[in-house]
């Protein structure tokens, strides 16, 4: 079974099935990611918002699916690299005159580019409030006799630079256009396609996961910087 | 009309190759593709030069032999047709063509536009056949089969292994012909008791062949002479997963 299951993971198949699971697995983190964040927008000095940081930062079913959504981006990461070295390597030499417009999106033919910044913004977001969450200097509130990290403040000052908020609107077109392609390739690498629910999956890759939550992710930091203007 | 060529030539495997210019002054429109080619060859062997080489045989679209990228598709700008079914009448007066071989690492270069194919055929020699002891022929009917199951095999035995998805797909993966020749045979009752041990043997085939990956691109279905849809490489990604694990 070991060796089936490393056969199985070494065929090209196999390591799409990897891509895609750990792929859509982090398209649902998203939701979850983006519900909360939207706490921001609440107009209660950062309370909703600071309590629901302490809550995914202390509670321990959080925390294990934490590591699990770590996990997953890495092996994405790695498996999206290597996959990406092997095609290259398909084909050593290129066409002097290549013309994919007509036969390809341009998204399905740019993931390894769109992941790439994607990656770049993963490091510079991770630095500034996981990173500081878990090991910074945090500044502290109180709430309700309690004292709080305060994320939020840390969180408004960030989205208030505009390099820092110009750096976020670049990546979420880049999350927006991975996934335009990525949403529903990952169902196709699954092997599930039905002339019936597959133009519903690519609507909604493209609805919801290519415009809506990328625009909402993006309308954060645009609304701090734009409100300290 | 007036056409000016860019052609790739190469010696063979081993020399690395360059683009010649031609330029034909008198260019029927109703010529087809390679037509033009063998009126440009018929001249080339006239002044005692090296004519150019590339596939073809049947000239009618059946046969697949017809490998030429053309100004950057494979086949030319038409979508759904072969080299040899394209005319000139979709060219204008005028207009540079760049005609390159198809490349991939798989698809070994022979000479000019050539390219050794054969891959494709230790693919099919890996599993897809169907075992049956000889003896006398069976009656035709005696299997019931599906109409909509018997369309299907029968649309995915419509490819006929040219290599316009390996040519166009920006990782040159193999994965629309083998999905194709994976599934004419999963399809039927006939297909069956080879089934799970098929689509592994043919996949180790292709990844051995040093194909590419699958990234869902799309750009083979497009460009297929014969509409293989991308409905087989999903049934093919299915039937992958199950036999790697009751198998
Ligand atoms: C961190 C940097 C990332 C890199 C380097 C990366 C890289 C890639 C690459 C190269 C592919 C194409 C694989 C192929 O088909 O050959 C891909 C597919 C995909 N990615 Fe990413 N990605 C990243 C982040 C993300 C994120 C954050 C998400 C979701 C929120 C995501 C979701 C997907 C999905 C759903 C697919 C489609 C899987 C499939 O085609 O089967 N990726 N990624
Ligand atoms: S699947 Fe289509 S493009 Fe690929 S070899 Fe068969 S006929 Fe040619
Ligand atoms: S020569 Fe046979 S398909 Fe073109």
């Amino acid at each position: 079974m070991a060796t089936a299951a490393t056969g199985l993971f070494r065929s090209s198949i196999g390591r799409k099935y990897l891509m895609a699971l750990s792929g859509l697995f982090l398209c649902t983190f998203l939701v979850v990611h983006l519900l909360g964040n939207l706490q921001l927008f609440q107009n209660d000095g950062g309370v909703a918002f600071n309590l629901y940081s302490a809550f995914m930062a202390n509670n321990p079913l959080i925390k294990t699916i934490a590591y699990v959504n770590y996990a997953f981006i890495l092996l994405h990461i790695i498996d999206g690299f290597y996959l990406a070295a092997q095609n290259r390597k398909a084909r050593p030499q290129g066409y002097a005159k290549v013309d994919q417009s007509k036969s390809s999106s341009w998204s399905s033919r740019n993931m390894a580019l769109l992941g790439t910044i994607i990656l770049v913004f993963l490091i510079v977001h991770m630095k500034s409030f996981w990173f500081e969450m878990k090991f910074g200097n945090m500044p502290v509130t109180t709430i309700e006799g309690e004292s709080y990290k305060d994320m939020y403040s840390v969180v408004v000052e960030a989205f208030s630079q505009p390099w820092y908020a110009a750096l976020y609107v670049v990546s979420m077109f880049a999350i927006g256009f991975h996934l335009y392609h990525g949403f529903a390739s990952g169902f196709q690498s699954l092997g599930i396609r039905h002339h019936r629910y597959t133009p519903a999956i690519q609507n909604l890759g493209t609805f919801l996961f290519a415009i809506l939550i990328p625009a909402l992710f993006a309308a954060m930091p645009v609304y701090f910087c734009l409100k300290n203007l | 009309m007036k056409i000016t060529l860019k052609v790739w030539r190469q010696k063979n495997g081993k020399t690395p190759g360059n683009f010649n210019t031609y330029t034909l002054p008198d260019v029927s429109e109703d010529m087809s593709f390679l037509e033009m080619f063998d009126v440009l060859n018929d001249e080339l062997i006239r002044k005692g030069e090296d004519s150019i080489a590339f596939d073809h045989d049947c000239r009618e679209g059946i046969c697949g032999m017809c490998s030429m990228y053309i100004n950057g598709r494979a086949h030319g700008p038409l979508t759904g047709t072969t080299t040899c079914q394209l005319h000139m009448r979709h060219f204008k007066d005028g207009d540079t063509i760049v005609v390159e071989p198809w490349r991939a690492s798989a698809f070994p270069i022979i000479k000019d536009l050539m390219v050794d194919r054969s891959a494709f055929d230790r693919v099919i020699q890996a599993g897809g056949f169907i075992s049956v002891n000889t003896g006398n022929a069976v009656d035709a009917n005696s299997i019931p089969i599906p109409k909509e199951d018997a369309d299907k095999a029968f649309d995915a035995a419509a490819c006929i292994g040219c290599g316009a998805c390996v040519a166009t797909c920006k990782n040159a993966s193999a994965m629309l012909f083998v999905s194709a020749k994976v599934s004419q045979l999963a399809l039927l009752p006939q297909g069956q008791p080879e089934r799970n041990m098929r689509v592994k043997k043919m996949v180790e085939a292709m990844d051995e062949e040093g194909f590419g990956n699958c990234t869902n691109t799309g750009a083979c279905e497009v460009e297929c002479p014969k509409g293989i849809s991308l409905d087989h490489i999903a049934r093919m990604n299915r039937d992958y997963l199950v036999s790697n694990i009751v198998d």
